[in-house]
């Protein structure tokens, strides 16, 4: 179990001030001025040293992703962009940082510019937060005010400008090309890629995406050591993480652990346990909407981290962890996904807009078992065919939880569609 | 919105609603707001703005008619302001699920319903707002204009399930009981604190610090 001592949002739960004098209590704020004069290459090796893995979903290498950028500022401006958009359904961490840790955040969109050359940085917001976005405003305001953002940061010399921009409902903007679309005022539609952001990005400057939480770490990260970052958690994934646990649990909770805890440990030491007991657990989605979920025999022995739940064919994703008990239909659960990604669909690629309405449409059929066995495998293939195809990791997202339903219950599909046929008779497959 | 008609079975965000307001025109307050938003942008890149001024334009009606929403001449009005092609404007107010292209109650409930919500009992939520609102179809307008209702994806509030979104206010925690008891506070006009219904200190562990597994104590016993 994680020591407190080792937790880095000790403001998790917003018990203590959100505000700057309860911030520098906490130890924001501490030395920022030494860690800027570090310099550019110092941070970005540290981080990469830390095994920081990007926390939005993907887990890519912070550090390396910073590397990308250009190493000489030239005509064009860099920026750095905070995708705040956070709405991968059963995730809600990144509103715990930016309600009651904001200072985290802004101390690390100074330390992050300074690693890539870039003089401003925006935060996407997603429109939903109001109450978030006046919080983050104030703490901006109090950095100004302080001398810590703005000309000559923390009195480093370096000049940095931090921005906020609301979303306004749209999940695909969590997506970071369609996100800076929309920072440019359009359409949250999906860029083609490559050039990918750190070479054509906002406005057609430089520019690279990161998660609130990736964001978020660093100040602790550069101020403890990449080497303390690193002990923590298991080989290439490494560090704490925001668990958020949500569903029939006795508990529902956020709670900071290290990667690699066991998902069962996870459960019943932080959130109670499954509602009636562990034996009453039918199944997890272990990292928000978009992973496979898991059945309660892998549930046993899983750890949370991104390659362990890879190897189950499942994600780490976003680490939102949606527990279901027995009595879930799991089917009609993993359906209102497909309803969720059918909604989202930015309607650019083909086979995302027409298939995602497709899966939700036959995932409806399946909750009341009007089909047939065959069409079992007509939509897996159909999966197939979405998955890979588009432009943006979202046909894959719409893919991945029905291939882990028919992956996983297969044999309660089929009891369905068998007692529909029972009850009506037999029915003709219908064209969709 | 009385006296406005409109036919939501039809009714898709990619069709404008023609009725509403003729002119609209942002207050001197709203637009000394407005024109703050434009200034974040570096020059040339006001066009950003765009969402910005279109929530400030929905603020504004809530203000002068009672209810958040955004008729055709507001978003021509914003479209004049940045300079933009109308149709541009009008792309980004079907695309985006905060904008109401058409009239909606003077609280209007946004239940989540996506599957965090409902594995905790969302389904009680959304019965208890259609209830409110006189069981009509979701999207339109009670009789007494008070109340809408939609059914929304996932607001980023999971582990608080079920949620309901009423104006800039998150409602958490909740059963069908405790919407009942926030959708009569706001018929009787009063202003119910928003989040967790049930005392809960944020996304903490209910009954937090004095529960089991609870971390952060320590932090929490010095101050």
């Amino acid at each position: 179990m994680l020591a407190d001592r080792d937790r880095i949002f000790t403001n998790l739960y917003g018990h203590t001030d959100w505000r700057l004098p309860g911030a520098r209590a906490r130890g924001d704020w501490d030395g920022t001025k030494a860690l800027i004069e570090k310099g550019r290459e110092w941070i970005v090796e540290e981080v990469k040293a830390s095994g920081l893995r990007g926390r939005g979903g993907a887990g890519f290498p912070t550090g390396l992703k910073w590397s990308f950028m250009p190493k000489e500022v030239k005509d064009r401006p860099h920026y750095l962009v905070i995708n705040a958009d956070e709405s991968e359904p059963g995730t809600c961490k990144d509103r715990d940082i930016l309600r009651h840790e904001p200072h985290k955040l802004i101390e690390g969109a100074l330390l992050a510019s300074v690693a890539m050359g870039a003089h401003e940085a925006w935060i996407y917001l997603r429109g939903e937060f109001h109450a978030e976005y006046k919080r983050l405003q104030h703490a901006i305001d109090e950095a100004y005010e302080a001398g810590l953002i703005g000309k000559n940061a923390c009195g480093s010399g370096y000049d940095f400008d931090l921005k906020v921009t609301r979303g306004a409902g749209a999940y695909i903007c969590g997506e970071e090309t369609a996100l800076l679309e929309s920072l440019e005022g359009k359409k949250g539609m999906p860029r083609l890629k490559p050039p990918f952001p750190a070479a054509v990005g906002l406005w057609g400057c430089p520019t690279t995406v990161n998660n609130v939480e990736s964001i978020a770490v660093v100040p602790e990260i550069l101020r403890r050591g990449a080497s303390w970052f690193a002990s923590i958690g298991r080989p290439k994934n490494t560090g704490t993480k925001i668990f958020c646990i949500s569903g029939h649990v006795n508990r529902p909770c956020n709670v900071e652990e290290a990667l690699g805890i066991p998902l069962r440990e996870l459960v019943e030491r932080y959130a109670g346990g499954v509602r009636g007991g562990w034996d009453n657990l039918l199944a997890v989605i272990p990292g928000g909407a978009s992973v496979p979920l898991l059945p309660k025999e892998i549930c046993e022995t899983v750890l949370m981290d991104f390659d362990s739940l890879r190897e189950v064919k499942s994600g780490l994703g976003t680490a939102g962890v949606i527990v279901m008990d027995r009595s879930t239909d799991p089917i009609r659960a993993i359906a209102r996904l497909s309803r969720f990604y059918k909604h989202e669909s930015c309607g650019q690629c083909t086979p995302c807009r027409e298939g995602t309405g497709w899966l939700w449409r036959v995932m409806e059929r399946m909750v009341e078992g009007r089909a047939e066995i065959e069409e079992i495998d007509v939509l897996e293939q159909v999966t197939r065919e979405i998955e890979g195809h588009t432009i943006c990791a979202l046909g894959d997202a719409a893919a991945w939880p029905v291939q882990g339903l028919i992956r996983h219950f297969r044999p309660l599909m089929e009891e369905r569609i068998r007692a529909y046929k029972a009850r009506s008779g037999a029915v003709p497959m219908a064209a969709e | 919105m009385s006296g406005v008609s409109h036919k939501p079975a039809r009714w898709t965000p990619a069709h404008l609603f023609e009725g509403g307001p003729e002119t609209f025109a942002f207050s001197p307050a709203y637009r000394a707001k407005a024109e703050a938003q434009m200034a974040k942008y570096p020059p040339g890149r006001q066009a950003a703005a765009v969402k910005a001024l279109l929530d400030l334009a929905q603020r504004q009606m809530e203000e002068e008619t009672g209810a958040r929403w955004l008729p055709r001449a507001a978003m021509d009005h914003v479209a004049d302001m940045l300079s933009l092609p109308r149709i541009r404007v009008y792309e980004v107010a079907s695309f985006y699920t905060m904008f109401k292209t058409r009239p909606v109650g003077r609280f209007h409930l946004q239940v989540c319903t996506t599957t965090p919500c409902w594995l905790r009992g969302s389904d009680a939520v959304l019965a208890a707002c259609r209830r409110a609102a006189g069981n009509i179809p979701d999207g339109e307008v009670s009789l007494d204009g008070m109340f809408s209702v939609e059914e929304v994806e996932c607001l980023g509030a999971c582990v608080n399930a079920p949620v309901l979104w009423v104006g800039d206010a998150l409602y958490e925690d909740l059963d069908g009981e405790a919407t009942e008891g926030i959708l009569g506070s706001l018929r009787r006009g009063e202003r119910p604190a928003p989040g967790s219904l049930r005392g809960r200190q944020a996304s903490a562990p209910e009954g937090w610090p004095a529960v089991e597994g609870a971390t952060l104590t320590d932090i929490a016993k010095t101050d």
